[in-house]
């Protein structure tokens, strides 16, 4: 397949992200200092991405085309995205064909009153829910509460994170931060509350702790009639529409229930039946670190007499027409929400995801949540990362996420309010100095005289913006002599100036 | 081999025995070394911190400066990958589209110090003696985004008297990242004691790479814990010589 020219300009002023609460929090440094000193979570989190980091790296080296089915991931999402409006109204025919019905969502606003009116007009008051970033990322729960609709979700890990009245901190794994005793407790305390409580003497053992979910959920598919979903693929020629999962309570999701909403980013399209075959096996290897994922649903509109006889697609754009405007942003497009790259990084792995105030945490969330929001809601995340280029290793569409950190950054230094920072100042004087050999030459040799301050040849306390160095670290003397003056000292016929 | 060595910012500045020790191997080796004096910076701080305009006029000084030569080597990773892969972006959007292609040829044929010795010249033992028990940090843009791979370790494994000992987690970035030592102190003292936790773990003397970016960091991280573990550049090993050794403070000498 080949990447053409658009069919459709993009509109010039793409709508962005609203009701934003799930896509930004408070600035990444100071949530990340409260982060760092919770001993368990960094145990929970730095054990857990270690296991599954490991467990990718082992499957991904068995396939020796790796390499090869990276480049065709990347190319068949660019292509796409190349042609996003022609697939999408493909597959708009498609699924109306086959019996759904399709609806456009520009934004998150947009999205929820479609699934709250789809929903009033199946006269539920419950649903349950497969679990679904795009849902997240909307917000969807808290508006159907608002609307006096109980959303339960049915993801193990969505599970305890509602129950634990809490938020997702990994786009796979919600729950990572969460240990097996901390979980036992969770669901002592809370499943009673809302539903079948959790079963009396319950240890804390994985099998006996997801015992309690199967019991506990097992009451809801069977009473609830509207489900919600997410989607990993849909495939623009057929109208298909693809969940992967490893519980099974999705597939539950999927066909009990007699209506399927199912909500979409833009992005998540892929043109034909045979691309599947290159992204199912990238995403089971980068993400949960499995040849293949256990259970793999797809449906095509309604089927008579076999699952849900009402399906509702809803395309969400929410801020993804704006990133496919940025011609450095847009290939976050390509992202399969594999996490691959939260389980790498060093930032992540110490921080944990709620650090990043987004439900898209990790490096891909510190470009994927500013494109979408806007950098002027989001200026923190793009610099957290030490750019240190694990993400971009291990990604399975080949997202050159540092380059696209770095080119946010630019952006954020760009904002009006940023114009007149003392970080800017302080960059300027340092640009006019090292711009000019003349002038850098004096400037380090007025530094050299600093070591006079210096004690043991180190300073240990330094005023800001220094200090946040020197709180932890020390920093050497500046040397008596230059390595420039050194050198002009020893050969100045050498020198070119 | 006439070759322009780029020292660095911070090299110049902050730590001069890595030139020294530079321009020292590369003569041993057959090349005749110039420090052309018009260099100051790569640029890569400002970049990296958002403020790629400002970065724009130390490329062109760059370009300038170094056009000249056929081979332009130095003692940093991280500072090759700014000029190979950010140098042509700030060019075009920047300065002047027309430079672009000069300014991707300057950076086709600049080279990290490793990179330089096992790829250009083909050698692997530069005749060093160190005998010392020393642990690699393998920085993270020389490896992952020059892709240098094993190169520094197979000079390491030629010194004579080393003793290499693997550090755990070695892949494991430090937490430097430029500004983001400042801007995120908290994260990156995270990742910094990890770093020295590890380092520690290896009983070795003192811990190498091929940035002196990464070392005077980890080095920061070692001082203030009073470790008595050193850093040492892979210039500064590979320098060393029976009748010539390089001294640091972890083995008898002064900081």
């Amino acid at each position: 397949m080949t990447a053409t020219a658009g069919s459709g300009p993009i509109p010039v002023d793409p709508p962005r992200a609203t009701n934003t609460g799930h896509l930004h929090g408070r600035p990444f440094p100071a949530a990340a200092r409260v982060a760092l000193g919770d001993s368990q979570l960094r145990r929970n989190i730095g054990k857990a991405t270690h296991t599954i980091r490991d467990k990718r790296a082992i499957v991904v080296d068995e396939l020796a085309d790796w390499r090869e089915l990276r480049a065709a991931g990347a190319a068949i999402k660019d292509a796409t995205m190349a042609r996003l409006d022609t697939y999408l109204e493909q597959l708009e025919e498609q699924v109306t064909a086959a019996g759904g019905v399709v609806h456009w969502a520009a934004d998150a606003d947009e999205a929820n009153r479609i699934v709250i009116d789809l929903c009033r007009r199946a006269e539920a008051t419950d649903v349950v829910k497969v679990k679904s970033m795009a849902t997240q990322e909307i917000r969807l729960n808290e508006a159907l509460a608002d609307a006096g609709i109980s959303a339960w979700e049915t993801d193990l890990a969505e599970l305890i994170v509602q129950l634990g009245h809490d938020m997702p901190s990994h786009i796979l794994v919600p729950a990572i931060h969460r240990n097996r005793a901390e979980i036992r407790e969770i669901f002592n305390r809370e499943m009673g509350k809302v539903g079948r409580p959790a079963p009396s003497g319950l240890s804390d053992e994985p099998a006996a702790l997801a015992e309690a979910a199967r019991v506990h959920l097992r009451q809801r598919f069977l009473s609830t009639d509207v489900a919600i979903s997410g989607a990993n693929f849909a495939v623009a020629e057929t109208g298909t529409v693809m969940v992967v999962e490893s519980e099974g309570n999705g597939r539950m999701c999927l066909t009990l229930p007699r209506t399927l909403i199912t909500v979409m980013g833009i992005e998540k399209l892929i043109p034909t039946w045979r691309d599947l075959e290159v992204f199912l096996q990238l995403l089971p290897r980068s993400s949960t670190g499995e040849r293949m994922n256990p259970y793999t649903t797809m449906w095509t509109g309604v089927t008579e007499g076999d699952g849900p006889q009402e399906f509702h697609l809803v395309l969400l754009d929410n801020g993804r027409t704006a990133a496919l405007a940025d011609p450095e942003g847009r290939a976050a497009l390509r992202c399969i929400r594999c996490s691959a790259c939260l389980n790498v990084c060093p930032v992540y792995e110490r921080t944990g995801g709620h650090a990043y105030g987004s439900i898209y945490p990790g490096p891909i969330g510190a470009v994927l949540s500013p494109l979408l929001t806007g950098v002027e809601d989001n200026t923190s995340l793009p610099f957290a990362s030490s750019l240190c280029g694990a993400c971009y290793d291990v990604c399975p569409v080949a997202i050159d996420i540092p380059s696209m950190l770095v080119h946010l950054r630019t952006k954020v230094a760009a904002l009006p309010e940023k114009a007149r920072t003392p970080e800017r100042q302080l960059m300027r004087a340092l640009a006019w100095v090292m711009s000019s050999p003349s002038r850098w030459t004096r400037s380090i040799r007025s530094m050299g005289l600093g070591r006079f301050l210096a004690r043991n040849g180190r300073f240990s306390s330094m005023p800001p913006p220094i200090s946040g160095w020197t709180a932890t670290r020390d920093l050497p003397a500046p040397p008596e002599q230059s390595f420039r003056d050194w050198w002009a000292a020893r050969a100045p016929e050498d020198g070119a100036s | 081999m006439r070759v322009a060595l780029f020292a660095t910012c911070l090299v110049d500045a902050m730590a001069p025995p890595v030139a020294k020790a530079t321009v020292t191997v590369l003569g041993r080796l057959g090349c005749t070394v110039e420090f052309p004096l018009s260099q100051t910076c790569c640029g890569q701080m400002h970049t990296n911190t958002g403020y790629a305009d400002m970065a724009a006029p130390m490329v062109k000084n760059h370009l300038e400066t170094f056009e000249p030569y056929e081979y332009v080597v130095t003692p940093s990773g991280s500072c090759a990958a700014s000029i190979r892969h950010q140098h042509p972006w700030i060019t075009r959007d920047y300065l002047d589209p027309e430079l672009v292609d000069r300014v991707e040829a300057l950076g086709n044929r600049t080279y990290e110090l490793s990179e330089f010795i096992v790829n250009v010249l083909g050698v692997t033992d530069v005749g060093a003696v160190y005998p010392h028990r020393v642990t690699y940090h393998p920085a993270c843009h020389g490896t992952r985004t020059l892709g240098l791979g094993e190169l520094p370790l197979k000079l390491l494994h030629e010194v004579r008297g080393l003793e290499l000992v693997e550090l755990p987690e070695a892949a494991g970035c430090c937490g430097f990242g430029g500004t983001f030592a400042i801007k995120n102190a908290d994260v990156s003292s995270a990742m910094l004691a990890d770093k020295v936790h590890h380092i520690l773990t290896t009983g070795a003397e003192a811990c190498t790479a091929v940035d002196a970016s990464c070392l005077l960091h980890i080095g920061g991280g070692l001082s203030r814990n009073r470790t008595g573990v050193d850093t040492i550049h892979l210039a500064e090993i590979l320098a060393s010589t029976e009748t010539d050794p390089t001294v640091t403070a972890a083995n008898g000498g002064q900081p």
